[in-house]
């Protein structure tokens, strides 16, 4: 009763929705038409929305104009799942020590993770362009993901977090009782409990991971072969005939993979996401 | 079963082992994070302290005290960057908490579609943010982008107009692009938040014959304040470093117009190598945020007392 709409008010709701949607979506379409129209298409005067000549020629060519397109998305997809292989191994036995157990410092540590969270790689590219260095991981893959993993530990400790605060206390217990080391207790009966939660933070990692590439790419690696996508192809936007129209069809098409992910994932990405913001 | 109870240090739920005492075996969990923490982060961080009181660049350092601060203080041009810094956080987060506010009372009225449609708002969040700028930078193109397009079109514009080309075009585009990254995460967080309101008060304020409008303001805004202010703090963070959305944008320019302050201490230190400067802008980055930080958790607990969360 108290949620029915008049007429009026679903048209008015459905129109806001349709602007809002616009905004959100309208880069998306403009690659899209974008990728469509041939090239010689774009200085075509007056601006012309469509054309008869649009075609998806762009999404053929562009693997012969950016010959390592393929290899970018692998890389992407390679440099993200590293990352969140990696973050993975380091946030789970945390995120359990700070959900459950009691320490000396758990405050004053949990708040130096977070802190963490306020800085971008981009405030300590100079050191730790030195650390790297001096590792001897420059130009390489770890030269991406190193940082990447340091970034992306805050989030999924805290993220975990407040995941595994909901499983209840009472098996972990009952393993206690019938003589269990803590770790056998942590790998046995809180890991599969946790299974669900593990996927959603690793995924909200992994989309992290995904994302955040560029910086560290351009910064810490010159070899071409190992760029990730958006390196990969802002390479090619600084060239002097830029192929604008295979350019946006290969960030398309080297978007698909999270969005796939996405797509399949994404009833419990937003539960898991907003997780920390909203108190039981 | 007795004795272990007895043994039980009180407000504990859990029993001490014969393995390990509680601290240590957090401690070893948490020891790798820490570590790694502290070599990628920790270090590089102090790092960057000590550079800043150097007169650094590719072929050595020299202590020069405090040099590159000095510069910094009486330089107008920095002081203009501080500024713009400022205006550029606060008009782009004030937007995204609006456009946020707006959609998530959108998606969380009861219509048919709207679970198509909270899928629809998140692209801009899940994509790599590089990406969604490949897609800017094509809509704000003078010749090309369907903005100008549309312009021209209708007569408001005689030929192309170049978004990114002008000062305050420039500044502006950049904001909306900015925007169009942040309003996603917001958006959901706040729907998030809307969905965990209690229906017994709005069905009270409801039979008391509460209007939409009165209960939205009169329960769902106090009700969510707690993730408006967090989400406020937490996007003005995030604003702030926004680096990426610039430099694909603009690289700083127009002669400056879109130069934040990351923008400036990674083309001082990266483009042009000189270290020690870049090192002094990162370290007045850390302060600044750090205020931020401070204000961040203040905020945070006078909006819990006052709105007295769960």
């Amino acid at each position: 009763m108290m949620d029915k709409y008049t007429k009026l008010q679903m048209t008015g709701i459905y129109a806001a929705v349709t602007v809002f949607l616009i905004f959100i979506l309208l880069p998306f379409f403009e690659m899209f038409m974008a990728s469509l129209r041939p090239l010689e298409h774009l200085f075509r005067s007056p601006y012309q929305f469509w054309s008869d000549d649009f075609s998806f020629q762009a999404y053929r060519d562009m693997w012969d104009t950016v010959p390592l397109l393929g290899r970018y998305i692998i890389n992407s997809v390679f440099i993200a799942s590293a990352v969140t292989g990696l973050t993975m191994i380091f946030v789970v036995p945390a995120a359990y020590a700070y959900a459950r157990l009691n320490f000396p410092f758990k405050n004053g540590s949990l708040a130096i993770f977070l802190g963490v969270n306020m800085f971008t790689g981009a405030v300590l590219l100079i050191p730790l362009y030195r650390v790297l260095r001096s590792m001897g991981l420059l130009n390489t893959y770890w030269a991406m993901i190193v940082p990447g993993v340091a970034f992306l530990i805050p989030q999924g400790i805290w993220l975990l977090r407040s995941y595994l605060e909901k499983i209840p206390r009472e098996l972990e217990e009952a393993a206690f009782v019938d003589g269990a080391s803590r770790l056998y207790t942590l790998r046995r009966v809180v890991l599969p409990l946790a299974t669900p939660g593990l996927i959603v933070v690793g995924t909200a990692v992994f989309i992290g991971a995904y994302a955040q590439q560029f910086l560290f790419a351009i910064t810490f690696n010159q070899q071409r072969e190992l760029q990730p996508l958006p390196a990969g192809l802002f390479e090619f936007i600084g060239y002097q005939d830029v192929t604008w129209n295979q350019m946006m069809a290969a960030a398309l098409t080297g978007i698909l993979p999270v969005m796939v992910i996405f797509l399949f994932l994404q009833k419990y990405l937003v539960a898991g996401l907003t997780a920390g913001a909203v108190k039981e | 079963m007795t004795e272990i109870s007895q043994a039980l240090p009180s407000g504990s739920a859990m029993p001490r082992t014969k393995t390990l005492s509680e601290a240590v075996f957090a401690w070893l969990l948490i020891g790798p994070a820490m570590l790694f923490i502290a070599v990628i982060v920790a270090w590089p961080l102090a790092e960057t302290i000590r550079l800043s009181f150097m007169d650094a660049g590719l072929g050595g350092e020299e202590y020069v005290g405090l040099a590159n601060y000095q510069e910094l203080v009486e330089s107008r041009k920095f002081h203009q960057t501080i500024i713009r810094t400022f205006y550029w956080m606060f008009l782009s987060v004030a937007l995204k908490l609006v456009l946020g506010l707006i959609g998530a009372t959108l998606l969380n009225a009861a219509v048919p579609g709207r679970g198509l449609f909270r899928v629809l708002v998140m692209p801009p969040w899940i994509i790599p943010m590089a990406i969604g700028m490949f897609g800017w930078l094509w809509l704000y193109n003078g010749y090309f982008g369907i903005l100008s397009g549309t312009l021209m079109t209708l007569g408001i514009t005689d030929g192309p107009f170049e978004f990114l080309a002008y000062k305050q075009s420039a500044f502006y585009s950049a904001v909306v692009a900015d925007v169009w990254v942040g309003t996603p995460m917001v958006t959901l967080f706040f729907l998030a938040a809307m969905q965990g309101v209690s229906r017994d008060l709005y069905e009270a304020a409801w039979v008391d014959g509460a209007g939409r409008w009165y209960r939205f303001r009169r329960i769902t805004i106090p009700q969510i304040m707690p993730v408006i202010v967090s989400m406020s703090l937490l996007s003005a963070i995030f604003t702030f470093n926004s680096f990426e959305i610039i430099w694909i944008l603009t690289e700083g320019g127009p002669r400056g117009a879109t130069t934040t302050l990351i923008v400036d201490t990674y083309k001082t230190a990266i483009s042009n190598f000189k270290f020690g400067e870049g090192s002094a802008r990162a370290v007045i980055i850390v302060i600044l945020l750090g205020i931020f930080a401070l204000l961040y958790l203040n905020v945070l607990k006078f909006v819990n007392r006052k709105y007295g969360t769960k």
